[in-house]
């Protein structure tokens, strides 16, 4: 049986109605050990702030786990929530409260560099847009990640890169543009 | 083939679920000229293939503790009933393989009988309802089934270009199981003569546009009270080819 997939439509601008929660920015509560602010605007193509985007992360826990019956690894039983969600402000800008992931093992072979996976949703996008998050201080990591070797511009890899930003880290997502982040087809 | 720095297997023996692929033209395009708010927020490169590994077949499974009680019943959670006219809104979750997703969070959320929603970016001058807040959420239950008592949301003017109306719609947000699952969308109501002249449902290619509209279902109307709307909707489903592995000890 193969049933067509309900099409996607945009968020549209009123979803602050119902899909910000109050807890929704902290992956991790506050005080957590190894938290990092992760965050940064949306623009758009003229380089104006997008102030009605919705930002969801997913990740793996510290140890590269995932609180998920389809992880075919031995469960964490760490409860690891993974999930963030930021609307964006008046400025573009979003934030979450995360730790690093672990590094991932790869079907087929390989490690996957620790990562987020990214969803943006904003009125006037018709289907969300995926990205991924990578660590600034993870170089040789990076090197050997599946996904960033398959993209042949290093301009493009060096922007799924997050930034070093205070005690924090930038992730700026430019959803077009010269500066425009690579956006993944999944 | 070491063992990974995070335990358990090597990924050359790992075996993920993978997603099917959608079909094109299952979603509408990024770049949709007839959305004037598309043209400087849709990316102009090509997107960058991401097959599916571990964080792409896991997800957020949410939930516990962000339903309350009278989240599914919008017409309930003020002093007094909303005005306009009271519908029940019901449905199964499904995969691609038509399997029910249970336990997966539905949020909804609407403008009220006269069109406006609660939000300051609202400047549609209909009234606002003090009995109406346009916020649902549940779980799927075991079969997939969820269910929402409301009323239903008017039309209502934007500004995309002159004379533009929305047709009445409810938007949901839907995680199923996995990363690759995440939807949000809009569900449309029978018949409605504004479809034509809307650019947001007509973006979605012609022969995909029917999933997004509700059917009236008297076996969900509930007699001397409210009429009752059925929408089905489809997660993608799995991949036939799982990533084999001639070794696996799982």
């Amino acid at each position: 049986m193969s049933l067509p997939p309900t099409p996607s439509q945009t968020i549209g601008p009123f979803f602050a109605v119902v899909l910000p929660w109050p807890d929704g920015p902290e992956v991790v509560p506050d005080g957590t050990p190894g938290a990092v602010r992760l965050g940064g605007r949306v623009l758009d193509g003229a380089g104006e702030p997008v102030p009605d985007a919705l930002v969801e992360t997913w990740q793996a826990d510290p140890e590269g786990r995932f609180a998920h019956p389809d992880d075919p690894r031995e469960t964490s039983g760490s409860g690891f929530r993974g999930f963030g969600r930021c609307p964006t402000d008046s400025d573009g800008r979003w934030a979450v409260r995360t730790v690093k992931p672990g590094p991932l093992p790869a079907p087929g072979g390989g490690i996957e560099a620790p990562h987020l996976d990214v969803s943006v949703f904003a009125r006037g996008l018709l289907n969300r847009l995926v990205t991924r998050v990578y660590f600034p201080d993870e170089a040789e990591a990076n090197a050997a990640d599946p996904l960033l070797a398959s993209i042949p511009d290093p301009a493009a890899r060096a922007r799924l890169v997050a930034a070093a930003d205070g005690d924090g880290l930038r992730f700026d997502i430019h959803l077009q543009g010269d500066q425009e982040t690579p956006f993944l087809a999944i | 083939m070491p063992d990974t720095p995070n335990g358990g297997k090597a990924g050359a023996r790992l075996v993920v679920p993978g997603y099917a692929p959608e079909a094109p033209g299952a979603h509408p395009p990024l770049d949709w000229p007839a959305y004037a708010s598309t043209r400087l927020r849709h990316p102009r490169r090509p997107l960058v293939p991401l097959p599916h590994r571990l964080t792409e077949v896991t997800g957020p499974l949410l939930g516990e503790g962000r339903v309350g009680e009278t989240d599914h019943d919008l017409t309930v959670q003020h002093g007094g009933e909303p005005q306009g006219e009271r519908i029940v809104v019901e449905g199964r979750v499904l995969d691609g393989d038509g399997r029910p997703v249970g336990g997966t969070l539905v949020e909804i959320w609407q403008a009220n009988a006269a069109g406006r929603y609660r939000h300051d970016g609202d400047r549609h001058p209909a009234p606002l309802d003090p009995n109406f807040s346009g916020a649902g959420r549940c779980l799927t239950d075991a079969e997939g089934r969820w269910r929402f008592v409301t009323v239903k949301p008017g039309a209502y003017p934007w500004k995309n270009h002159h004379n533009a109306w929305r047709p009445a719609h409810i938007h949901f947000s839907l995680f199923g199981r996995a990363f690759t699952q995440r939807l949000i969308t809009q569900m449309y109501f029978p018949g409605d003569p504004l479809f034509p002249y809307d650019p947001i449902l007509g973006s979605v290619p012609e022969a995909a546009r029917e999933r997004l509209v509700s059917r009236l279902e008297l076996d969900a109307t509930v007699p001397e009270w409210a009429l009752g709307y059925r929408w089905d909707i489809v997660l993608r489903g799995r991949d036939a080819t799982l990533f084999e592995d001639e070794e696996d000890d799982a």
